[in-house]
């Protein structure tokens, strides 16, 4: 059963970075996308919602023809730094930020648009910068959205099979994530493996929610 | 003068259009810009306080030049060292009473603790009677408290002018009546220049030294016609 806790230990951390990224990403983009108004703005927001709807094989057939060693990226990354993107766990970091990264643009992007221009001219007429009125005012009132995007995120990033296993494959212990490991243990017909990875995999479940329940009580309202 | 205003801005509501021009200047300390809803006031105020751009002009208030179409000036509203208050208040939710006030006071991309003392956010808090409920938060005090921690945060700038839109709009009329008392005095005893715009005939009185009226965005002669508007 070590097998198991490394995969475990394996999808945590793509899963873990894979939403370190889309925080990043997410709320720098949904930030953006809440306050700045231009032509186009509905259709770039169809776009980066589209991972969430499309299938994700299709979405890994998508990223397998970018960062290949004959893609565009793949093949820039290869010539310039001699990296390798595919079979690796990094590879399967993206396509599991690239799945889950509409979960936290979206909740972003509403909890921005919610708060209320006004404090930010408040802040701006008090003499504050862009960045501090941010940090400072937007961030700390849109949280509670980002965080549940956020839990919503890891969750999603921790079950994605369709993605990883076209871009990354299933490596033990360098690719192969405990959903890809369940399909694994039930195709070669080895049962008690892949109970005890539905277990783990359950138990890991069962924890992020619980997890979510305690840090996002009720709804996104200013005070309790 | 103290205050040396010309802006024009065509702004949009919807489908229709509505041409803003407002040309006035005035030494009073006490200018009330009286007119209707809708008639252009807040807009004006925005544009005073940078956040809305005019189409051209020149805004100089107190000696200081913030904007001039013409010779390329446009202060940034972060730059113009005015105290704003907005009709409700818009005072930070997830800060205390305190926190509100001494908001300006920290530069960074932190906000002040809730613990952190200041003597000027103490003082502003003790001219204004907010020590009862200084570590409130905004929604668990009064509309007189929260327009009263409006005033200090803005006032803690050291502002050259003080700019209120409808400042008791939203409270009941005995309130009113005691704070447009106190507005009054504290601008006394600060000496600063105040603009205040208002569709209520007791505020113009009580507080225009000096009335400019408005209405669709033009300003007018006559004070009684802006109130039989449409």
């Amino acid at each position: 059963m070590d097998s198991a806790w490394i995969a475990l230990g394996l999808t945590l951390k793509v899963a873990g970075w894979a939403t370190a990224l889309n925080l990043l990403l997410g709320v720098g983009i949904g930030f953006a996308m809440a306050r700045w108004r231009f032509p186009g703005r509905d259709a770039v927001d169809a776009v980066l919602t589209l991972p969430m709807v499309m299938p994700p094989t299709v979405l890994g057939y998508y990223l397998l023809v970018l960062i290949g060693t004959h893609g565009p990226i793949g093949a820039w990354l290869l010539n310039r730094f001699g990296i390798r993107m595919i079979f690796t766990w990094q590879a399967a970091v993206i396509a599991a930020a690239v799945v889950s990264f509409p979960l936290v643009f979206k909740s972003a992007r509403a909890a921005f648009e919610n708060v209320d221009p006004q404090l930010e001219e408040a802040a701006r007429i008090l003499g504050l910068r862009e960045v501090a009125i941010f940090f400072r005012v937007s961030l700390p009132l849109a949280w509670r959205g980002i965080l549940a995007g956020l839990l919503l995120s890891f969750a999603r990033a921790l079950g994605e099979f369709g993605a990883t296993l076209m871009v990354a494959g299933s490596i033990p212990g360098k690719t192969q994530t405990l959903s890809i490991a369940v399909y694994e243990a039930v195709q070669a017909g080895q049962d008690d493996t892949a109970n005890f990875l539905v277990l783990v995999t359950s138990l890991a479940c069962v924890c992020v929610l619980l997890t979510a329940g305690r840090l996002v009580p009720g709804h996104v309202s200013p005070r309790r | 003068m103290l205050w040396d205003i010309d802006i024009a801005k065509r702004l949009h509501h919807g489908a229709t259009a509505f041409q803003l021009d407002v040309r006035f200047v005035s030494d009073s300390p006490r200018l009330v810009l009286f007119g209707p809803s809708g008639a252009g006031k807040t807009q004006t105020l925005k544009i005073l306080a940078g956040i809305v751009r005019p189409d051209r002009g020149r805004i100089a208030i107190a000696g200081r030049t913030l904007f001039d179409g013409d010779n390329g000036v446009d202060l940034s509203p972060q730059d113009r060292r005015l105290a704003y208050v907005f009709q409700d208040y818009a005072l930070f939710p997830h800060l205390t009473v305190r926190q509100n006030i001494a908001f300006a006071h920290h530069r960074g991309w932190r906000n002040p603790g809730r613990h952190h003392r200041d003597e000027t956010v103490e003082r502003w808090i003790g001219t204004l009677h907010l020590g009862a409920i200084a570590d409130h938060h905004p929604h668990q005090i009064s509309g007189g408290q929260r327009q009263r921690t409006a005033l200090a945060r803005a006032l803690v700038i050291n502002p050259t002018a003080l700019l209120l839109d409808e400042p008791f709009a939203a409270l009941d009329r005995p309130l009113r009546e005691r704070l447009r008392e106190e507005l009054a005095e504290l601008q006394l005893s600060l000496k600063i220049p105040m603009m205040l715009i208002t569709h209520d005939e007791d505020d113009r009185r009580a507080l225009g030294d000096e009335v400019i009226c408005i209405q669709s965005g033009h300003l007018i002669a006559d004070p009684s016609a802006a109130l039989t508007a449409s």
